[in-house]
């Protein structure tokens, strides 16, 4: 293990932590809230295809849910109980968007439904291994939500070489990874181990920001006897949580935007992935409940805890004490990257990692003032781009003006907007002007779509109207074969 | 009260904020400012309060006219226009001359373009022009200190540190190639303006702002070698005709210009890279201007040819996108 130079990759800001309010805590796992609400569509808008009706008894990891397509994960009920409704209900969306829900109540018996015995997984093939972690409906813990399957079925087929395992967690305030680290280290290695296998790769990488000195020390325990996992410490730089700037922090390869980093070899996964994809694979448990971090300074007693996926937040803020009465924002994430929660009765998904609330010192507001080029976003933005520049053609609706200074680069890292002395919302014109782009993108295919059709439609039209008359002039010529031709068929 | 509405993220912000850096910038400036009201005395105190009376009452009264809060006239930078502009006038100009150069930094050089930041020419340097042109006596009438001496009665204050006429002497630009005394033009014993004076206590004040990050070290240490490098050579060439690149240094406003004027932010290149060709070519031009131009002092020139390259150097000179090779082929593309 070393040390990697202060500065790996050009930008980034170091803002306050926060996370001695929960770093020295252990993750509470006796929370089981009396129902839970599990929405039927996904984050990126799929639907689920419910298996169950009201009145059903289900079982805690009884699959409850599932997709068309191995995109969409399955769901599984996180408790014993018996489902009361399916309704429409608040989603974590920031718009505050309604999908239908299932709502299970709880009978507060907390073991699986039923006991698979442990598999070794050296005994399962790869696809074996895959198809377990599709089974149980793991996805990126880390935020983005991606089906952790398919993500390994893709780095096999790309002959993936390196595993990157992301300790990083660079937000502020959020600790759970941390604490997944110390607590859990073996079962993360035995994750590291079971991802391996399934990609085919010879080695992994283990990369944690060196303000856990902690987790440092219980993952180097963990894998001292594994020499095909390194361990990496980097420098706690917000974003190194960033794939990209991860990769280019422990390797020094810069991944072009626009490419996967899976074609220069390489694959990430978080630690808490990792943890679900060795239950998945060992117990065959699906992945029914995370670990957050609740913490903020307007909550009472900031904690990291399990929380079984589809509780509501606010029964899990209640389980933490409660808010503070400054309260003034509740974000999902964390404050450089998460989202304005419309309620506090949204359920928890599984891409949440994170429950703030804030009050308003923290957040630390300002009237914005006019740009005043002093070039402090351009230095700490990590992708290179000039934020101030985007946001003057955002802000004048020349949307392709902000794309040639880097638009589709932009990681809505927030690094500019958490600087720019004069508090301008630059992530506030990035996402307008990305919704913007991405809207007039899939209409110019939209409408490419329907030229296509309709040329096509021209095209059949024409060719019916040709056979047609060939036809009409084969019967003029040869009157007398129709009806044998026919009478032949 | 929760606050529901969706805002978008971040949800933190580091604190720093535009007024908070021209408040920073001024107090750096001001030990300099300070040490020249105590060599200078009543006449140089007089033309600063003048810079910044008028800068302030400028300022306001665009504010009302564009319906603007008016408080922003206290955001600090109008005070540090005229701080620069008082820093870099004789200290004995008249006071309503000051205050006519304030007025015209403040309303042309600035608020006609829509105020803080959207002006393409540092205000301060366009001010000093203005008057250099219309008012040449008085700009070039350079008075020798006259600091209060410590006795053993107290402080005893010359006539001229306490009246407004002065002994005139020759600011050490004109004659740079008599062998100057480099320690005298280092503490700033010696005629001239304001700011000029003193190259250690701008260079200290510069460091400081270095050091608490709110200038960058890419347009100071650029200018200096735009100057340095350029004097060396030419002083080796033929050292009677070229002054040495020391007394180029630590005479005149290189200090002041390399620290405080070609590093406003507003009118400087934002990437680091483009703040290096911006202070190597405003060097380059002090240089040329104090060599070979029929001025003694260079500094406003050349700072203002350069803000007006700015967006060009800006346009070219980007930082390279994360992952993308070739910094030069990408400013080809976006061209046409
Ligand atoms: S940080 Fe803010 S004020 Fe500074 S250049 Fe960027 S947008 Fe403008
Ligand atoms: S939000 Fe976009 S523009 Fe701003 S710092 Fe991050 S990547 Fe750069």
């Amino acid at each position: 293990m070393f040390r990697l130079k202060a500065r790996p990759f050009s930008g980034g800001v170091h803002p306050k932590g926060f996370k001695e309010l929960t770093n020295k805590q252990s993750i509470v796992k006796h929370f089981s809230p009396d129902r839970v609400y599990l929405g039927m569509q996904q984050r990126n808008g799929s639907m689920l295809h419910c298996l169950v009706a009201a009145g059903d008894s289900v079982y805690k990891g009884q699959l409850i849910a599932k997709g068309s397509t191995e995109m969409t994960v399955p769901l599984h009920s996180p408790v014993n109980g018996t489902v009361l409704e399916i309704k429409p209900y608040l989603s974590s969306h920031p718009a505050g968007i309604k999908c239908q829900t299932l709502v299970i109540l709880n009978n507060a018996v907390n073991h699986w439904g039923v006991d698979y015995p442990p598999s070794d997984y050296r005994k399962l093939t790869p696809e074996q291994i895959v198809q377990r972690v599709l089974d149980a409906g793991v996805v990126g813990l880390g935020g983005a939500g991606f089906p952790s399957g398919i993500k390994l079925r893709l780095a096999r087929k790309s002959h993936v070489h390196t595993l990157l395992i992301n300790g990083g967690e660079c937000e502020p305030y959020l600790t759970c990874d941390d604490r997944l680290m110390q607590e859990h280290a073996a079962e993360i290695i035995g994750g590291i181990n079971m991802m391996l296998k399934a990609i085919g790769a010879t080695k992994a990488v283990i990369a944690i920001e060196d303000n856990k000195p902690q987790a440092i020390a219980a993952m180097t325990s963990a894998c001292e006897q594994q020499h095909n996992i390194q361990l990496k410490m980097v420098p706690s730089l917000y974003p190194m949580g960033s794939e990209r700037h991860l990769i280019k922090a422990v390797t020094g390869l810069a991944i072009p935007p626009g490419q996967l980093s899976t074609a220069k070899g390489i694959l990430v996964h978080n630690v808490a992935t990792a943890k679900a994809i060795y239950q998945a694979v060992r117990f065959q448990r699906p992945l029914v409940e995370r670990v957050i971090t609740v913490s903020g300074d307007a909550v009472e007693k900031p904690s990291n805890l399990t929380v079984p996926i589809g509780s509501l937040v606010s029964q899990v803020l209640a389980e933490c004490g409660g808010l503070k009465a400054e309260a003034n924002r509740m974000i999902a994430g964390g404050p450089m990257m998460g989202q304005v929660l419309p309620s506090p009765f949204v359920p928890v998904d599984k891409s949440i990692g994170g429950l703030l609330a804030l009050s308003d010192a923290q957040i630390n507001k300002r009237e914005s003032q006019d740009c005043v080029r002093c070039g402090n976003c351009v230095k700490v933005c990590p992708m290179g781009l000039m934020p101030f520049q985007m946001a003057a053609h955002s802000n004048q609706g020349d949307f392709s003006g902000a794309q040639q200074f880097g638009l589709d680069a932009c990681l809505l890292c927030g690094a500019c907007s958490y600087i720019c002395p004069s508090s301008i919302p630059l992530v506030q014109y990035f996402q307008h002007a990305k919704s913007n782009v991405n809207a007039q993108r899939s209409m110019v295919q939209k409408s490419n779509l329907a030229r296509q059709l309709t040329d096509a439609r021209q095209q059949r039209l024409a060719k019916e109207l040709e056979a047609k008359k060939a036809a009409k002039a084969a019967k003029r010529k040869r009157p007398a074969r129709a009806p044998r031709n026919q009478g032949e068929r | 009260m929760l606050n529901h509405n969706p805002i978008a993220a971040p949800h933190t912000h580091s604190g720093t904020s535009t007024t908070n850096i021209m408040y920073w910038v001024i107090a750096a400036l001001s030990p300099a400012a300070l040490y020249g009201v105590w060599l200078f005395g009543l006449p140089a105190l007089l033309v600063m309060v003048s810079c910044c009376v008028t800068a302030w009452l400028c300022e306001l009264f665009c504010l009302l006219l564009q319906n603007k809060n008016w408080q922003r006239s206290f955001d600090g930078s109008a005070w540090l226009t005229a701080l620069l502009l008082a820093m870099s006038l004789p200290p004995t100009t008249p006071w309503w001359i000051a205050a006519l150069g304030t007025s015209f930094a403040i309303l042309l050089g600035k608020q006609v373009y829509g105020g803080l930041g959207h002006n393409p020419f540092n205000p301060a340097m366009l001010g000093r022009v203005m008057l250099l042109i219309c008012f040449p006596v008085q700009l070039t009438d350079w008075r020798s200190i006259s600091p209060p001496i410590l006795s053993d009665n107290g402080l005893i204050f010359s006539s001229a540190w306490t009246s407004i006429d002065g002994t005139s002497a020759a600011t050490p630009l004109a004659d740079l190639n008599q062998i100057q005394d480099l320690a005298t033009l280092f503490t700033g014993q010696h005629a001239g303006s304001m700011g000029e004076t003193s190259a250690l206590l701008i260079a200290l004040g510069g460091v400081f702002l270095i050091w608490r990050g709110i200038i960058r070290p890419y347009i100071p240490s650029a200018l200096l070698c735009g100057i340095v490098i350029p004097a060396a050579i030419a002083h080796l060439i033929d050292p009677s005709l070229y002054a040495s690149p020391l007394s180029h240094l630590f005479s005149g406003g290189a200090m002041l210009a390399a620290f405080f004027i070609a590093t406003d932010m507003v009118t400087s290149p934002t990437s680091p890279r483009g703040q290096w060709v911006f202070g190597l070519a405003c060097g380059l031009l002090i240089w040329l201007i104090r060599s070979f131009g029929s001025y003694p002092e260079g500094v406003a020139f050349a700072v203002l040819i350069m803000n007006a390259c700015t967006p060009v150097i800006d346009h070219y000179l980007r930082p390279t996108i994360f992952g993308m090779p070739a910094p030069f082929s990408r400013s080809k593309g976006t061209k046409s």
